[in-house]
């Protein structure tokens, strides 16, 4: 019996030993608190493992896959072909892809503002600059004020891609160093319109949104995005080298994706995957 | 030790002789010493702009290009391809493209059609990266008129500078109209016209000011600044080169002071005090004894007040809105230099053509505050000289 607990010590202390592994992960800073969460969480119950996250942003992230100087990527954005052309040159195939959690930008305007919802193409309307004045979609007689995101933000180019069809913003948008900084510029500003994390949405109104002109208008939240008739959702990714791709690295990934991990995206204010894509 | 240099200084032409020429070997050396420490300082200079600069030459002797294949070929097309001609396709090297098994050369053409489909602007054939689109303004596809636009992610990155040195000026100008009267003022009051007592508690005040760490100042200009002063002009938008360039006033006067101060301090007294003497006032000795004769010194410290004006990074970044409009209103929001390189620098692509331009803007800007500061350093010894009466 004292044999038996002696060896199963002994194998127990070398599983800790041989698990001792460390794990970087890098990328988007919008995904740096939920990385820091999970690592947090991941690391309690399993000492062996360290896991560092750093933010610097998803450019940066991919970056450093492509350099070898992370194991793991984070993105709030897929990568471009460009990206994973230059990775292929490098590794021979491509980067595995997994998609860990939903994201949802909502349309902030200030309080006191009467609009309730607005259009796809009123959105781009008003953030590429053609619609000028609050009056010309039935709101006050106001010249809009465009407020939004920097340009490495993945934020800014999720919106542009998806919301403004890839047309560039008017160049009257100030861009803000953050999706907090939009939400106070939009609290102060009666003519004032943004963009930003649904997480973050305090101070402010967040609009309804459809798709098509006349389209039923969505409220974000919670159910609307995870049964995806809200229609700004987006993917959060982690990316992999496949070299990488084994023992602690993918234990990690595969915890992410549990219930228990999912649990955890709740807390910071995303929403968990829907189960089928996990 | 101390015993024989005292009994070696009393009997003095024997001990100078004996002692000068090792005291004269350390003083070589000591003096050696600090000259290299001093031109280290000259040569970091030169190789913090000699890497910055670097890094911007691909863009500079345009070496880049971003312009794109006009079409995209079909299947049986790419297996015509001759190896060459492939490898200019997928843009690898002919060494490159042999290294690669056919899977990797089939994910890379999969990848290439993928891109080429996104991109299908005719300004995608367009080098956005040449000087001329650097500079000039142009009509891109989807606007009404030809503009100068700063917009470097996107389909189709666009470029232009123009809008960031209009950015850049603008609230530097607005914050030098607010410290140069301000902190040369207080420097002729401080220097000039108080009391000791009140010199005692002003200057130690107003330089503490520069203590103030400048992301506090853009804490403050973001939240107070800016209400404050759209409730005084009613101005269309909240955060302006106005409120950026009083938050950046407020890092530039004590700089101003300071410099302004000192130099109005070393007049000799005999100007004043002769002017004094023939009946003039206090006030008639400032205005027109002393700061006259301190010009060159006032003038130096509003050219380093330029120089930390342009240079200042933080506060632009939190209070100036960030538009990268051409507009010359500075009740309109602005983009400038520094604030676009830090915003903008940790996402590119290291190495990519983003990169570089932002490089680029680096250097110049360095160009810039090394270009003013040499021509105020001329200028005020030019000035110095008519002063002194020898031009």
């Amino acid at each position: 019996m004292k044999l038996t607990s002696l060896i199963l010590g002994v194998a127990l202390a070398a599983t800790v030993i041989v698990r001792a592994d460390d794990i970087t992960v890098k990328g988007s800073d919008t995904m740096v608190i939920l990385g820091q969460k999970w690592a947090e969480t991941y690391m309690k119950k399993n000492a062996g493992t360290t896991v560092q996250v750093t933010g610097g942003g998803s450019g940066t992230g991919i970056a450093a896959l492509l350099n070898g100087t992370t194991d793991i990527c984070n993105s709030s954005r897929s990568m471009k072909p460009k990206e994973v052309t230059t990775f292929v040159q490098q590794f021979k195939v491509r980067p595995h892809e997994y998609k860990t959690c939903l994201d949802a930008l909502s349309v902030y305007v200030h309080k006191s503002n009467p609009i309730e919802k607005l259009s796809f193409p009123q959105l781009e309307g008003i953030f590429t600059g053609k619609i000028t004045n609050w009056k010309a979609i039935g709101g006050p007689d106001a010249p809009i004020s465009l407020y939004g995101r920097e340009n490495s933000s993945g934020t800014y180019e999720f919106f542009k891609e998806h919301v403004l069809n890839k047309k560039d913003f008017a160049a009257a948008t100030k861009t803000m160093p953050g999706t907090a900084a939009v939400i106070q510029g939009v609290a102060k500003d009666a003519a004032g319109i943004g963009y930003g994390g649904i997480a973050y949405g305090e101070g402010v109104k967040s609009i309804k949104v459809s798709k098509t002109e006349g389209g039923s208008a969505i409220e974000p939240k919670e159910a609307t995005v995870l049964d995806g008739t809200y229609p700004i959702s987006r993917y959060l990714f982690n990316y992999v080298s496949p070299a990488k791709d084994n023992g602690a690295v993918a234990d990690y990934i595969s915890w992410c994706l549990s219930d228990e991990g999912q649990s955890v995206v709740k807390d910071v204010g995303y929403f968990p995957l829907p189960k089928n894509l996990r | 030790m101390i015993e024989r240099l005292t009994t070696n200084s009393v009997v003095l032409p024997k001990a100078q002789r004996r002692r000068t020429p090792r005291r004269r070997w350390a003083e070589w050396v000591i003096e050696r010493g600090i000259f290299l420490i001093s031109l280290s300082v000259i040569l970091m200079v030169f190789l913090i702009f000699a890497f910055v600069a670097r890094e911007a030459l691909p863009v500079i002797f345009c070496k880049t290009n971003n312009a794109r294949l006009e079409s995209q070929l079909t299947e049986a097309q790419i297996t015509a391809l001759p190896a060459d001609k492939l490898a200019k396709y997928l843009g690898v090297t002919d060494a490159e493209l042999r290294s690669y098994d056919a899977g990797t050369v089939r994910t890379l053409i999969e990848l290439r059609a993928e891109e080429v489909q996104q991109t299908s602007s005719p300004d995608s054939r367009i080098n956005t990266t040449s000087w001329s689109w650097l500079l000039h303004p142009r009509q891109w596809v989807g606007y009404d008129k030809p503009e100068y636009i700063w917009q470097p992610v996107g389909e189709i990155p666009k470029y232009n500078i123009i809008p960031l040195f209009v950015g850049s000026l603008k609230a530097t100008l607005v914050a030098l109209l607010f410290s140069v009267p301000l902190g040369v003022g207080a420097a002729i009051y401080v220097s000039q016209l108080a009391k000791p007592s009140v010199r005692e508690i002003l200057k130690p005040v107003i330089e503490l000011l520069s203590g103030i760490p400048s992301v506090v100042l853009g804490f403050f200009a973001l939240l107070t600044l800016a209400s404050l002063l759209q409730g005084l002009f009613h101005c269309g938008s909240r955060l302006n080169a106005v409120v950026a360039g009083v938050a950046l006033g407020l890092t530039v006067i004590p700089v101003i002071f300071t410099i302004s101060e000192d130099a109005l301090t070393s007049v000799p007294r005999g100007y004043g005090q002769a002017a004094l003497a023939l009946g003039a006032a206090p006030w008639q000795v400032a205005w027109q004894i002393v700061l006259p004769a301190a010009l060159p010194g006032v003038f130096a410290a509003c050219v380093l007040g330029f120089g930390r004006a342009i240079g200042e990074t933080m506060i632009v970044l939190m209070a100036s809105g960030n538009a990268s409009i051409m507009s010359i209103s500075a009740f309109d929001s602005c983009r400038t230099i520094t604030a676009t390189i830090a915003a903008e620098l940790a996402e590119v692509v290291f190495g990519g053509n983003h990169y570089r331009i932002l490089f680029l803007l680096g250097a110049m800007l360095f160009a810039v505050t090394f270009a003013t500061n040499l021509i105020g350093d001329i200028v005020v010894h030019r000035l110095k000289r008519r002063l002194e009466g020898r031009a």
